[in-house]
């Protein structure tokens, strides 16, 4: 059985079909995307998986356990940072502990503890305004990180940044799930980012919304940054491109 | 070095309207264009603000201390509507309207019933106070609260928040600007609030000091009362904007970037 199974999950909204039967899988340590267009229904499935709405039928298991409709047990994190504007960085990141009853002091020292893995260390008193971007998404991470119990969900988490800093982050991205191995359910629809991070690739399409392919991205990992100029890389690219279209 | 130029030249832009605005009332006065019984010249003015001062800061005592019970009375009233509101969207409904009305009862109007129902001490000027400062503090604290996105509260729910966390964490932070936005407007109320309480009834205070020269025709004492007044109020508003810039500090950080 797999870490996290989702099963025949089916969601409509106003009489309309957005996802019907989608069925996906995620094992332990797996980075997997989801890739499909805009108005695939990529966040009617997140909201489903992560139990902030309740799907029309169908379930969420994780590691046994029905999760269906019930927020809480996966985190996630969105191309929005939500860093809470007026909690410091370590507080913001420290969140999920202090919810769950840990006290200040003891949140920030888990908390800092992570931060020079997270290639955040020295920002902790700072406020999220004082942070550019990909900094924002790294605090970003880390919180979804100490919240989670074992899979995240990440929605587009790095559409929002530019050129530049989003291969940057892609290359810190890869480094720190070698370190820290969380499962991931990734949603985007940057087919580039897709193959670069992902060890598998849902493609979500049609209306209403359906896993149409799987594809396998055979490449060893740690990935090396050339990876994105091979013929193999292209080659993943083209037929994904194929697969979008052809649907 | 240009910014700080511009900075002072905003600065020296009010005192110097001031001191024009001065010179012409102490040109129209001393020119005897206007009589002095009917507006008394600046100098005089200014004389017996010092000489009153004694007199002034006695009555000041009163009526800051109607002010201030008043203000936070209001503030713990607000508070309290505010969330209640925010939790149950039928009292929102409800009542909204119902503040806005409020809103347009004159005080004048209500403050002699107050009297009537009080007596002649302080509990109907604090109560006046209350009912100025409390509506511009909560309709703050609601747009506040109200400005929590969907996103936030599915964020934390994700994180297992119970309501009641989310409130503290979330909701009181994010609406805590506009809260002072709102306090710094019943704060300039307040002073006033209780001066009009004081005029239809009492022993003490500016507003019963006020009337008092009034009726001895001192026009040189009452623009004396009413400099003070607005002195005391600007001092209030400088406390409120002291108490925000402590306890919003993030605010002030994201000033700093832009700049």
């Amino acid at each position: 059985m797999s870490f996290l199974e989702v099963k025949n999950v089916t969601k409509s909204f106003d009489g309309k079909t957005i996802i019907k039967d989608v069925n996906l899988h995620l094992e332990k340590g797996e980075i997997v995307s989801l890739l499909g267009i805009s108005g695939s229904g990529k966040t009617t499935l997140f909201n489903a998986i992560s139990g902030i709405s309740t799907p029309d039928s169908g379930k969420i298991i994780l590691d046994g356990n029905d999760i269906t409709g019930k927020p809480g047990s996966i985190s996630y994190m969105l191309q929005k940072d939500m860093l809470f504007p007026f909690r410091k960085i370590v507080d913001n990141v420290a969140l999920p502990l202090t919810i769950s009853g840990v006290s200040k002091k003891e949140a920030r020292k888990k908390a800092s503890a992570l931060f020079e893995e997270f290639g955040l260390e020295g920002t902790q008193m700072q406020y999220p305004d004082e942070l550019s971007g990909g900094m924002r998404q790294r605090a970003a991470l880390l919180r979804t990180y100490l919240a989670s119990s074992g899979v995240a969900l990440l929605d587009e988490p790095f559409s929002a940044l530019d050129t530049i800093t989003k291969s940057s982050m892609h290359k810190w991205y890869l480094d720190i799930m070698e370190k820290i191995k969380l499962s991931t359910l990734f949603i985007t629809h940057d087919i580039d980012e897709a193959i670069l991070l992902s060890d598998r690739i849902y493609i979500l399409s049609g209306v209403p919304g359906n896993i149409t392919d799987e594809i396998v991205i055979d490449e060893k990992k740690p990935r090396s940054k050339d990876f994105a100029l091979t013929e193999k890389f292209l080659e993943y690219k083209r037929l994904i491109v194929e697969k979008l279209n052809f649907n | 070095m240009k910014r700080k130029l511009q900075n002072t030249t905003y600065k020296i832009a009010p005192l110097l309207a001031l001191t024009v605005i001065a010179l012409i009332w102490l040109f129209v006065c001393e020119g005897d264009i206007v009589p002095s019984f009917m507006l008394p010249s600046p100098i005089d003015v200014f004389t017996a603000f010092i000489k009153d001062m004694p007199i002034l800061l006695t009555h000041a005592q009163i009526t800051l201390q109607e002010a201030l019970y008043g203000l936070l009375i209001g503030i713990a009233l607000a508070f309290v509507i505010a969330s209640l509101m925010d939790r149950f969207k039928f009292l929102y409904n409800a009542f909204y309207p119902l503040l806005v009305v409020s809103q347009t009862i004159p005080t004048v109007a209500i403050a002699p019933l107050l009297v009537l129902w009080m007596g002649f001490e302080m509990t109907p000027k604090i109560a006046l106070v209350v009912i100025t400062t409390f509506f511009p503090i909560t309709i703050g604290l609601l747009d506040g609260f109200r400005s929590v996105d969907s996103d936030q509260i599915n964020l934390m729910r994700s994180m297992k928040a119970s309501k009641l966390q989310t409130f503290f964490i979330v909701k009181i932070p994010t609406a805590l600007p506009s809260f002072f936005a709102g306090l710094k407007i019943s704060a300039s109320y307040a002073i006033v609030g209780a001066v009009i309480a004081e005029w239809l009834g009492g022993f003490e205070g500016l507003g019963v000091y006020m009337t008092r020269v009034k009726k001895a025709y001192a026009f040189d004492k009452m623009f004396a009362v009413i400099i003070f007044i607005c002195i005391i109020s600007l001092l209030l508003i400088l406390l409120v904007t002291v108490i925000q810039r402590v306890a919003t500090p993030w605010v002030q950080s994201s000033k700093r970037k832009i700049n």
